[in-house]
Formats: structure tokens, sequence, C-alpha cells
């Protein structure tokens, strides 16, 4: 089997993976999740093989979630219980995950994995960003008025079906129940979208906004428990097969667990569509800068002719600069709502006696 | 303070000892597991140190969430 290729640590190396860290993890903090499919990408651009990058991500992610679900506990926004039900069922997916990453590894090396990994991000982010961004844009048009309190069409069908001896409630949808058949293939997905791209948060968020009906900030919550249950099993897996560079990995958790903190708080200030608006925005970004990826793997792996030089190097260049963009605009909408959140509370509570402010 | 501090030492062990925890990795990719549960308890204890003194460090600052 092709030998694994640690990179060595220099200062820019670190410094560039503790600032993407940073970001990664203010994003993860305020929508859920993500954190890794900017990091993915962004170690992946410093020259770590997919797998690796992948299996790095998840040992940094799943003490990251740990902290951030404790945080955001605290708020009251987490389901405890969801989060269990759907990190254990999440397991499954990311061991089946994990079985078909090292497969392809086998068979086509480093740079297979790499096409895999970005095949995956495009086809998730082009499918789950559209979706989420219209929902934002449709919910901001809504006036706010019955944010967080309606529930989408396709959650009210999921909580009519009554099959004996599976049905659950969860606090998270307000005591609705809600069979167990359709909350486990969601965590399944979860899982296998997580062993694949390190990031399973662009399924189980989505899929218990709109398909088990829990409101945005809730389900970006859960998905940190969610992340955490299924984030040690697949690092232990990967552990196993030595494919987690620890050294990456806590560089990373070194900004990340700067930036989770900021972005949680940051949720406490912001209104629903907003987390919404975020992470479709970032998606679709992110989705341009892996697609402009293909055509260099694809060379790679002979499976088209050998495109020239400058064309590749003009490809990565362009890939990057979107991850870059993608990174910035995230980071700056995050921070402009807590820095304007922020602002307004401290003028309310000036302006009103103290027992009227929320 | 002091969990600043030390997440401090704890980071430069981790430079420290980088060349030994390549190795360890490559021979748990080699098919030597003795070692495959280091990076698990690394991560572990990175992120409640640093966990703990990233949380009072935004708050010290003043950045804090709305109740």
């Amino acid at each position: 089997m092709e030998a694994i290729n640690f990179i060595d640590l220099n200062a820019t190396t670190v410094l560039l993976l503790f600032v993407v860290g940073f970001i990664g993890g203010m994003v993860s903090g305020f929508i859920g999740s993500g954190g890794a499919f900017v990091l993915t990408p962004a170690m992946m651009s410093l020259g770590v093989p997919g797998i690796v990058a992948v299996a790095s991500n998840m040992a940094h992610k799943f003490p990251k979630a740990l902290v951030g679900a404790i945080k955001r506990a605290k708020f009251g926004q987490v389901d405890v219980k969801l989060g269990i039900v759907m990190g254990l069922f999440a397991e499954a997916g990311v061991f089946v995950g994990k079985e078909i990453m090292t497969t392809i590894r086998t068979a086509h090396g480093n740079v297979g994995t790499d096409f895999y990994v970005s095949i995956i991000f495009v086809v998730v982010l082009g499918i789950v960003g559209t979706i989420v961004m219209r929902d934002a844009l449709r919910s901001r048009h809504r006036n706010g008025v019955q944010q967080g309190t309606d529930i989408p069409r396709l959650a009210r069908w999921a909580q009519s079906i009554n099959i004996p001896g599976t049905m659950m409630s969860f606090k998270s949808m307000k005591g609705a129940r809600v069979s167990l058949l359709i909350v486990a293939p969601l965590g399944f997905a979860t899982g296998l979208l997580a062993a694949s791209i390190a990031v399973g948060g662009f399924i189980g968020v989505p899929a218990m906004m709109y398909v088990l009906g829990v409101p945005a900030l809730m389900a970006s919550a859960t998905e940190l428990v969610v992340a955490f249950v299924m984030g040690m099993g697949g690092s232990l897996f990967y552990a196993w097969e030595g494919f987690v560079d620890i050294r990456l990995a806590m560089i990373i958790l070194a900004g990340s667990l700067f930036g989770i903190q900021i972005g949680a708080i940051g949720t406490t200030y912001v209104k629903e569509h907003m987390v919404k608006l975020v992470m479709g925005m970032i998606m679709l970004i992110v989705l341009v800068s892996r697609l402009l990826k293909l055509p260099v793997y694809l060379t790679s792996l002979g499976m088209i002719s050998p495109l020239p030089t400058y064309i590749i190097r003009a490809l990565d260049n362009a890939s990057s600069a979107a991850l870059a963009i993608a990174l910035i605009i995230g980071a700056g909408a995050i921070l402009i709502s807590l820095v304007r959140g922020m602002a307004l509370h401290q003028k309310r509570h000036a302006t009103l006696p103290s027992a009227t402010v929320d | 303070m002091a969990l600043g501090l030390l997440s401090l030492v704890l980071y430069i062990q981790l430079f420290h000892f980088d060349a030994e925890l390549r190795e360890i990795t490559l021979a748990t990719n080699q098919g030597h597991k003795s070692y495959f549960l280091v990076p698990i308890g690394i991560a572990f204890l990175f992120s409640l140190v640093h966990g703990a003194f990233t949380d009072r460090f935004w708050d010290v600052l003043g950045v804090k969430a709305r109740k």
C-alpha cells in the first residue's frame, strides 16, 4: 500500500492551520457543523492526503463538538436525547464510510480518495446548499413573524407517521412523536457523510430541520452532540488504521476552540434565518472551490487527457481563492452579527428597566 | 491564566515530540496497533484544557452570550 505522506510542520503551516482552525471553529459554533468542510479542503491544499485530512479532522472535531455542545446546552439549545440517538446510528454510517475510503485508497491511492472526497463535496453541497439558501431567503421575506414556529411540510408528514413500538418523543419537536425508523436513516446518512468528508452536519442539520421539524438553532446545537458521539467512534476507527495526524489535528483545535466559543455566543444574538443564510452561502462557495479541483484529480488519475501545467496551476489557485472567500465571508457575517447584536442588546439595556429586558 | 499556561505547555510538548508522534502513527498504519489510542488521548486532554481556557478567554474580554 502507498505510504502515508505526513507533512512537515513549519511556521507558515502552523499559522495557516491555526487561522483556518479559528475561522472553521467560528463557523462550526455558529451553524453547528462545517468547521471541517473548510478544514478538509484547506488541509488538502497544504498537501495532506484526503484520507489523512478527513481522519485528522474527525479527531479534532469530536472533542471540539463536546466543548461546543456543553456551551450551547447552557443556552438551552441542545436536545441531548435526539443527539445521542442520531449519533449512535451515525456511528454505523461512519463505519461503512470509512470502509469505502480505505477500499478506494487501496485501489487508487491518495489521489483516489482526494477525488472521491471532492465529488461527495460537490454533490452534497450542491443539493443541500441550494435548499438551505432558498429557505433562508424565503424566511427572511416572511418578515420574521412566525420564525421558528412553522413546521416544514415534510416534517409534518414525518411526525404524522405512527409505527407502533418505534415511536419516540423529543423536546426539540415540542413533544411531537416520531418513529425511530425515520431517525435511523438520517443518522446513518450523517455518519456516512462524516466519514467521507468529515462533515456530517451537512446532512444532519438540514435533516433535523426539514425532516424532523427541529428549529434551526436547536438543530445546529444538537448536531454538536451527534458530532461528538459519531466523531469519537470515527476517530477510533481511523486511529486504528493509523490515518490520524494528531499534530495537525491539535493545531487546528488550538484555533478552532477560540472560534467555536465566538460562534456559539453569536447564535444567541441572531435570528433563525441568519444562521441559514450563512450556512447556505458558505456551502455554495465551498462547492465552487471543490468543483475547480476535479479536473486536476481526473488528470492525476489518468481519467482524462492531461491538462497543460498552467491550467492546473490556475485551477489550483482559483480553488484556494474560492475557499478563502468562503472563509472571509462566513467569518465576517458571524462577527458582524455578533457585534451588531451585542450593541443592540446593550442599547436596550441602557434604555429599558432591567426587568423588562430579555 | 493558569489554564492558558497549561495549554501552552501542552502545545510546546506537541512540537517537541513531533517526530515521535509521526513514528507512532506510521507504525500504527503499518500494523503495530499498540499505541493507536495515543492520538485519541491527546485529543481529549488538549480539548479539555484548551477548551476551558478559551471559554474563560472570551468571557474576560467581555464577549458574553445574551441571557
